[in-house]
């Protein structure tokens, strides 16, 4: 199953080669890992989508926590949460494509943040589903590049991660 | 007064209690090597390759429980290092390894001797630094000592820079150090030791299985007391020997894949199971789908949480120190009424002692040929079993663990997880360092041995008496033993050709070297061997060639399906 494994850790040099080197090593999946420096610019949150049975989803959080530099470590699946990712996506838009463009963008709720005579880059943000069903809706051969940033997770209401 | 970095790290090892240091010098250790000279609180063992220092300073902090420590050179310094110290990893052995490294404006720049140790190391070692400020060396310093000691132990790699051992700034030295990533616990949960304690009083058939947690914790005093009170069966993991006395009637010898039979099928059949500081490894439980059975209950006592449930579902965890724990439930122990149902125990030990009178460890003691097995026994006799015993990897190992009885902690000192070939003869030069004029030997074979010959050159300028006991069978006997049984027999590059003449290259070295042909000459050339005490004595014994060990649990078989002799 897919978990979203959210950590906070020590912001130093090295602290991320040391958790992808765990998840190469013993044979983890990574569907996407993100990370960045918290308002405390010594501590790093670091946001992991994997997946696995429940016996690996636990050994992962254990592994992870006996890292000396991983402070505190949560699986934002066991209780309610919010999932955001962003792409950046170029699509042609030339005469023909334009139009049809302009209202994928729509109703997928995207900006069009830069425009040329051929192509159109448009921001999209939602559950990394969202950002697959885009993909999938919008004619291949229009696609001409994407980047995206790998999920970042949160805890509702009360749920937080902070030490 | 302002000192430089290397200054520093002197005045740290100081700081921290260090005798003694095993290492190698090069370029970018030349400025700590330099302060080594200047005084003679630390003392310096200079071994013939960074493996030997690195494993040197892993036997020494076996046989002591203090931190053992090695000092390397940058690039190939910290990659001969590697082998050492992923073997103590693997074994959670407290170690702090300094490496030099490339002053740091070259760093990156594929310079001379430069090698990523931070990275090479990063997969086996607890934890590691690259220090790049010499005001960092001394909180480094203490952060890697605490953390090599405390919690699950393991080696922790100190990486400093020439340029920043060159450096000056003031030291001190911290008093403490917290980190707030890292707060090991110690107590067990109070809920779920009660919970334990239940499932214990309640067992008709347990059985306590103990691994070498019960060593590093120093626990061996509670467990002989819980085992006994309690009238239990008790087996300990190639790591966990000493753990519990072997020569008491209540211990069912080593279990796993060559464990006793006894052992292996109480594991299997047991309706409670009590793993402490153990780890249900491949080579303990064999298949884990084998051993899994739903009417077993399991509890497992061990420090780290990532120990628990990772191999094998368990009931009750306990997560601590198996010390605190094992303290915590014999006072829970003594102050309740409750005990064990005694009849259904009985009935348990004559299952027990059916087992153990299949006799599984018999051997052929009418042979012409030298049988390992009887080097091992006569070893025990005339060491009056209170010798230190080191090993290598392979069929010697298994004997050396199956026959000579161990009563106490941290006498036994093998490479039981990596299974590091060579480990043997520089872990025997720290124990010896560390124990000056106890008996020391190293049980190797013609293979192993070879590994880290070298070694014998520092065991002469340091006077270290070993006694090697080599194996010799002319094969690399465990990889032979397998090809026999799984590989037709197809003995495919197994033989060890070209040997060398071990007794020339004993004397070669300055030591005493024995050559034991006959199975009569075996008890005397051991005593003979011993009364030498201020001597390195090599004792090459010709062994039968064919011999295999036994009991054997194949791989991917049930701790059951032993092939028996």
């Amino acid at each position: 199953m897919r978990h979203i494994i959210s950590l906070l850790m020590e912001n130093e040099a090295g602290a991320l080669s040391r958790v992808s080197g765990l998840f190469s090593a013993r044979g983890y999946n990574i569907e996407s890992l993100s990370v960045a420096p918290t308002e405390d610019p010594s501590l790093s949150r670091m946001t992991i989508v994997t997946s696995g049975s429940d016996d690996v989803i636990e050994q992962i959080i254990k592994q992870l926590n006996k890292l000396i530099e991983v402070i505190k470590v949560i699986d934002l699946n066991d209780g309610e949460h919010i999932e955001r990712e962003m792409m950046l996506v170029k699509v042609k838009a030339g005469e023909a494509e334009r139009e049809e463009a302009k209202r994928m963008a729509d109703i997928f709720r995207g900006r069009i943040i830069d425009v040329s005579d051929q192509s159109y880059t448009i921001e999209l943000t939602g559950t990394v589903a969202k950002l697959d069903a885009f993909l999938a809706a919008i004619d291949r051969n229009w696609i001409l590049e994407t980047v995206r940033t790998g999920a970042s997770g949160i805890g509702r209401g009360a749920r937080m991660l902070r030490i | 007064m302002e000192l430089t970095g290397a200054e520093i790290v002197l005045r740290c090892l100081q700081e921290e209690g260090v005798e003694h240091v095993f290492g190698y010098p090069g370029g970018a250790v030349l400025f700590i090597y330099d302060e080594f000279f200047k005084q003679d609180k630390v003392k310096h063992i200079l071994t013939r390759h960074e493996q030997g220092a690195v494993h040197a300073a892993d036997g020494y902090s076996r046989s002591t429980k203090k931190v053992g420590v090695a000092l390397v050179t940058s690039g190939p310094g910290a990659t001969n290092a590697v082998t050492g110290i992923a073997t103590a990893y693997m074994d959670s052995i407290p170690m702090v390894i300094i490496s030099g490294q490339v002053p740091t404006p070259a760093i990156g720049l594929d310079a001379f001797q430069e090698v990523d140790t931070v990275g090479i190391t990063r997969p086996c070692v607890k934890h590691n630094f690259l220090v790049k400020d010499v005001k960092d060396i001394a909180s480094t310093m203490k952060k890697a000592f605490y953390l090599a000691s405390t919690g699950r132990p393991g080696p922790v790699l100190v990486d400093i820079p020439k340029d920043i051992t060159q450096h000056k700034t003031e030291f001190v030295y911290p008093e403490s150090v917290s980190l707030r990533s890292y707060n090991p616990v110690t107590k067990g949960h109070p809920g779920q030791i009660r919970r334990a304690l239940q499932l214990i009083l309640e067992a008709k058939r347990p059985m306590v299985y103990t691994g070498g947690g019960i060593t590093l914790s120093n626990a061996s005093g509670e467990l002989a007391e819980f085992v006994r009170m309690m009238n239990f069966p008790c087996t300990n993991t190639l790591m966990g020997l000493g753990g519990y006395p072997a020569t008491d009637r209540q211990f069912l010898g080593m279990l796993g894949m060559h464990g006793t039979y006894e052992a292996n099928m109480a594991m299997q059949e047991c309706d409670v199971l009590i793993a402490i500081g153990a780890r249900f490894d491949d080579r303990v439980i064999g298949n884990p789908e084998h051993f899994f059975n739903p009417a077993r209950k399991i509890i497992h006592i061990d420090i780290d949480p990532s120990s628990i449930s990772k191999r094998v579902r368990v009931d009750v965890p306990i997560v601590g120190n198996v010390q605190d724990v094992l303290q915590e439930m014999l006072k829970a122990l003594n102050s309740s009424r409750e005990r064990v149902d005694a009849a259904a125990l009985e009935s348990w030990w004559k299952q027990i002692e059916e087992w153990r009178s299949r006799d599984c460890l018999k051997y052929d003691r009418q042979s012409k040929l030298i049988k390992p097995q009887m080097v091992v026994e006569k070893l025990y006799e005339v060491t009056g079993g209170d010798a230190f015993v080191t090993s290598d990897v392979g069929q010697h190992q298994m004997w050396a663990a199956q026959f000579y009885k161990f009563d106490k902690p941290r006498r036994w000192i093998n490479s039981g997880g990596l299974g590091t070939m060579g480990f043997g003869l520089p872990a025997a030069m720290g124990v010896q360092v560390a124990n000056p004029g106890a008996k020391v030997a190293c049980v190797t074979g013609e293979g192993s041995i070879q590994m880290c010959i070298q070694e014998l050159s520092t065991c002469k300028q340091y006077h270290l008496p070993i006694k090697i006991i080599a194996l010799n069978n002319r094969y690399l006997g465990m990889v032979r033993q397998w090809q026999e049984f799984f590989h037709g027999n197809r003995y495919s590059e197994s033989y060890m050709d070209a040997l060398p003449d071990f007794v020339k290259l004993a004397e070669s070295y300055g030591h005493v070297g024995m050559r034991i042909e006959s199975p009569s000459d075996v008890e005397g050339a051991l005593k003979e061997a011993f009364a030498l005490e201020d001597r390195l004595v090599f004792m090459d014994f010709v062994t039968d060639q064919a011999e295999n060990v036994f009991p054997m649990v194949p791989g991917g078989k049930g701790l059951s399906e032993m092939i028996l002799v």
